[in-house]
C-alpha cells in the first residue's frame, strides 16, 4: 500500500515503513539503544530527503522515550535534578544544532553535514564498541573477567560552581553535566539522534553517576531535548512529517517489544558486537556515497531556504 | 465514447471558425493527492473541428503536453574536494515546470519545426527558461540540462512519441501518467494541430492538482501555523508511541 507523505512530498510503502520501524524497534528492545541513529540513515536509503528524516526522527524520538521514563519516574531510577542541568545543556545545544543546521541548508549543505556527522559518528562508534566486545569475548574466554574499577578521583573535581545531585550520590560541578548536554543537544538537531549511545558512557564514565540512575536521567534529558528540536525544526524549516513519525512509531513499539524477548537469550558481548557491526555497515555504506564518484553531479533543489 | 459524442455534436453544428480548431475532453480536470496517491492518468481526448473539407496535403497530426507549475529550481553541482564529493556551485534556473509530458503522433521532428518549437516552447529543453543563469559560472547551460536529465531519470519530464491515436485526421486521444511524485498546483494541458511541421491550431485547458483531505490540512497547517503544527505532532506521536506500549502491557498482563 503506497502512501504519500504530505510533507515529504514522496510517495513511499507504508508497509516498508511499518517494518523499518519495527527492525530498528527489535534492534533496540535487543540492545537497549534509541536507534535514531540507525533509523535515520535508513530513512536516506529509502529516498527520505534528509533534512525532513532528521526532524521527523527527532519527533519519534520523543515518543519512544516517553513510556521509558514514565516507567523510570515509578521506579524513581531519575535523578531530576541532574536531568535538569544536562537539560539545560541540551537546549542550547539544540539551539546552536538548528542554527548550523539552517545555514548550511541555505548554503546547499546540509545534506553533506549531516552524512558526514553520521560516518564520523558511526565508524567512532562503531569501530569501540567492536573492538571492546571483541575484547570482551576474548577475556571471558581466558578467564572469569575482572570488573575495571571506577575512577574515583579526576579533574572533574576540581572544577568550580559544585553542585550536590542526591539521587546519583555526587558532589560534583556543573560545568562537565552541561558541558555533556550542549554536545548530546547539537547532536540531537543535526543527526536527529537522542544521542543515549554517547551520553551514557559519559555519564558513567566522565560524571561517574551511578548505573541504575543512567538510562532514566537520559531518557529525561533526551523527550525534553528532542521535544524541543522537533519544535525548532517543525517552526524554521516545516520539515517534521507527522504521518511517517507514527507509521515509523507503531512499527517500532512492535518491533521493541519483540526485540526485547529476543534480548534474553542472547549473551550480551554477542549482541554488542552484532550491534557494533550493524553500525559499521551503516557507516560504510554512507561513507561510500560520499566517497564513490556519484552517477549524477548535479541535484535540484528550492530556492534559497524558504 | 464521450469524445465521439462530442465529435458528432460537432459536426452537427454550423459554427464559423478558422480552419481547423481543437475541441477537447479530459478524463479529469483535477487530481486529488490523497493519503493512499499513487499516480494518475489522465485521457485527453478531443476533436478538431472544420468547416471546410480535410486539406489533401500532409496529414494532420497532434501534440498534447502536460506542464506542472512552473517554478526556479537551484541546481548544484558536485566535485571532489578533500576526497569526498560536495556541492562546489549552484545556478538558478529561473523556470522549470515540475512536471513535463509530451505526446505526439508520430516522431518529434515530423510534427513540428525547430522553428515552431521554438515558438510555442514545446519539447523539454525549450520549455525550461534560464535566461537569468550566472554567466560567470562555466557551463551554465550544463545545470539546465541537468534539470532535465535528473526529472527524466525520476520520469517527470518524458516525450512519449507516437502516443497520440489520430482517427480520421479528426479524432484523437492520449493517455498521459503521472508520477506519484507530484507537486500540486496549476497543470496546463496544451494541444497542438500541425501540418507540414506547422502549427495550424492549438488549445489550452488547465488542469488543477491539489492535495486533498488529511494531506492538506496536515500541509497547510505545518506552514501557517508551524508552532501548532509542532505541539500536534509531539502530542499524536507520543500519543501513538504511549497508546501501543500500554496496550503491549495489557496483552502481557493478560
Amino acid at each position: 500500500m503506497q502512501i504519500y507523505l504530505p510533507i515529504a512530498e514522496v510517495s513511499v510503502n507504508a508497509f516498508l515503513l511499518l517494518g523499518l520501524g519495527g527492525m530498528v524497534g527489535i534492534l533496540s528492545g535487543m540492545f537497549g539503544v534509541g536507534g535514531g541513529f540507525l533509523m535515520t540513515p535508513l530513512l536516506f536509503f529509502i529516498g527520505i530527503p534528509p533534512v525532513v528524516a532528521v526532524a521527523t526522527e527527532a519527533n519519534q524520538i520523543v515518543a519512544s522515550s516517553f513510556s521509558g521514563v514514565l516507567a523510570h519516574f515509578r521506579r524513581r531510577t531519575v535523578d531530576i535534578k541532574m536531568g535538569l542541568v544536562l537539560q539545560a545543556g541540551g537546549l542550547i545545544g539544540a539551539a546552536f544544532g538548528v542554527l548550523v543546521f539552517n545555514y548550511l541548508k541555505a548554503q546547499g549543505q546540509v545534506d553533506l553535514l549531516v552524512k558526514l556527522c553520521y560516518v564520523v559518528f558511526l565508524g567512532v562508534v562503531g569501530g569501540l564498541m567492536f573492538i571492546e566486545s571483541l575484547n570482551a569475548i576474548l577475556k571471558s574466554k581466558k578467564s572469569g573477567g575482572a570488573a575495571a574499577a571506577r575512577r574515583q578521583r579526576s579533574w572533574i573535581h576540581a572544577l568550580p560552581f559544585k553542585m550536590r545531585f542526591r539521587t546519583s550520590g555526587l558532589y560534583i560541578s556543573v560545568i562537565p553535566p552541561v558541558l555533556v548536554g550542549i554536545s548530546v543537544g547539537i547532536l540531537a538537531a543535526i543527526m536527529g539522534v537522542g544521542g543515549g549511545f554517547i551520553m551514557v558512557p559519559a555519564m558513567i564514565y566522565i560524571l561517574g553517576m551511578p548505573t541504575k540512575v543512567v538510562i532514566g536521567t537520559s531518557l529525561f534529558q533526551i523527550i525534553t531535548v528532542t521535544a524541543f528540536t522537533t519544535m525548532l525544526h517543525a517552526t524554521t524549516n516545516y520539515t517534521v512529517d507527522i504521518v511517517l513519525a507514527v507509521l515509523l512509531l507503531i512499527g517500532g513499539v512492535i518491533g521493541a517489544q519483540i526485540g526485547t524477548r529476543i534480548g534474553v537469550y542472547m549473551k550480551a558481548e554477542q549482541l554488542r558486537i552484532l550491534l557494533a557491526l550493524m553500525v559499521i555497515i551503516v557507516c560504510g555504506t554512507l561513507a561510500m556515497d560520499l566517497l564513490l564518484t556519484p552517477s549524477e553531479l548535479f541535484s535540484l533543489g528550492a530556492q534559497g531556504g524558504h | 465514447m464521450r469524445f465521439l459524442l462530442i465529435a458528432i455534436l460537432l459536426f452537427a453544428l454550423p459554427v464559423q471558425a478558422a480552419e481547423e480548431e481543437v475541441v477537447l475532453g479530459l478524463s479529469q480536470d483535477r487530481v486529488a493527492i490523497t493519503a493512499d496517491f499513487d499516480g494518475s492518468e489522465i485521457l485527453i481526448f478531443g476533436a478538431v473541428k472544420r468547416e471546410t473539407p480535410i486539406p489533401v496535403t500532409e496529414p494532420l497530426q497532434v501534440i498534447v503536453t502536460v506542464s506542472g507549475p512552473q517554478q526556479p529550481v537551484l541546481v548544484r553541482r558536485k566535485e571532489r574536494k578533500f576526497g569526498i564529493w560536495i556541492n562546489v556551485d549552484s545556478v538558478l534556473v529561473d523556470s522549470a515546470p515540475t512536471f513535463y509530458a509530451v505526446a505526439t503522433s508520430a516522431p518529434f521532428d515530423q510534427v513540428i519545426t525547430d522553428t515552431e518549437d521554438l515558438r510555442y516552447r514545446i519539447s523539454i529543453k525549450r520549455a525550461i527558461r534560464s535566461v537569468g543563469a550566472a554567466m560567470h559560472i562555466r557551463g551554465a547551460q550544463d545545470f539546465a540540462d541537468a534539470v532535465v536529465r535528473v526529472r527524466e531519470s525520476e520520469e517527470l519530464y518524458s516525450v512519449r512519441e507516437n502516443t497520440v491515436a489520430v482517427d480520421q485526421q479528426t479524432l484523437f486521444r492520449t493517455a498521459i501518467d503521472m508520477p506519484a511524485d507530484l507537486t500540486e498546483g496549476d497543470y496546463t494541458a496544451r494541444i497542438f494541430l500541425t501540418r507540414n511541421g506547422k502549427v495550424v491550431s492549438h488549445y489550452e485547458t488547465n488542469i488543477d492538482v491539489r492535495k486533498v483531505g488529511l494531506e492538506r490540512f496536515l500541509y497547510s497547517m505545518s506552514r501557517e501555523q508551524p508552532f501548532w503544527y509542532g505541539l500536534m505532532s509531539l502530542a499524536i506521536a507520543i500519543a501513538a508511541g504511549w497508546g501501543a506500549s500500554a496496550a503491549f502491557r495489557l496483552l502481557r498482563n493478560n
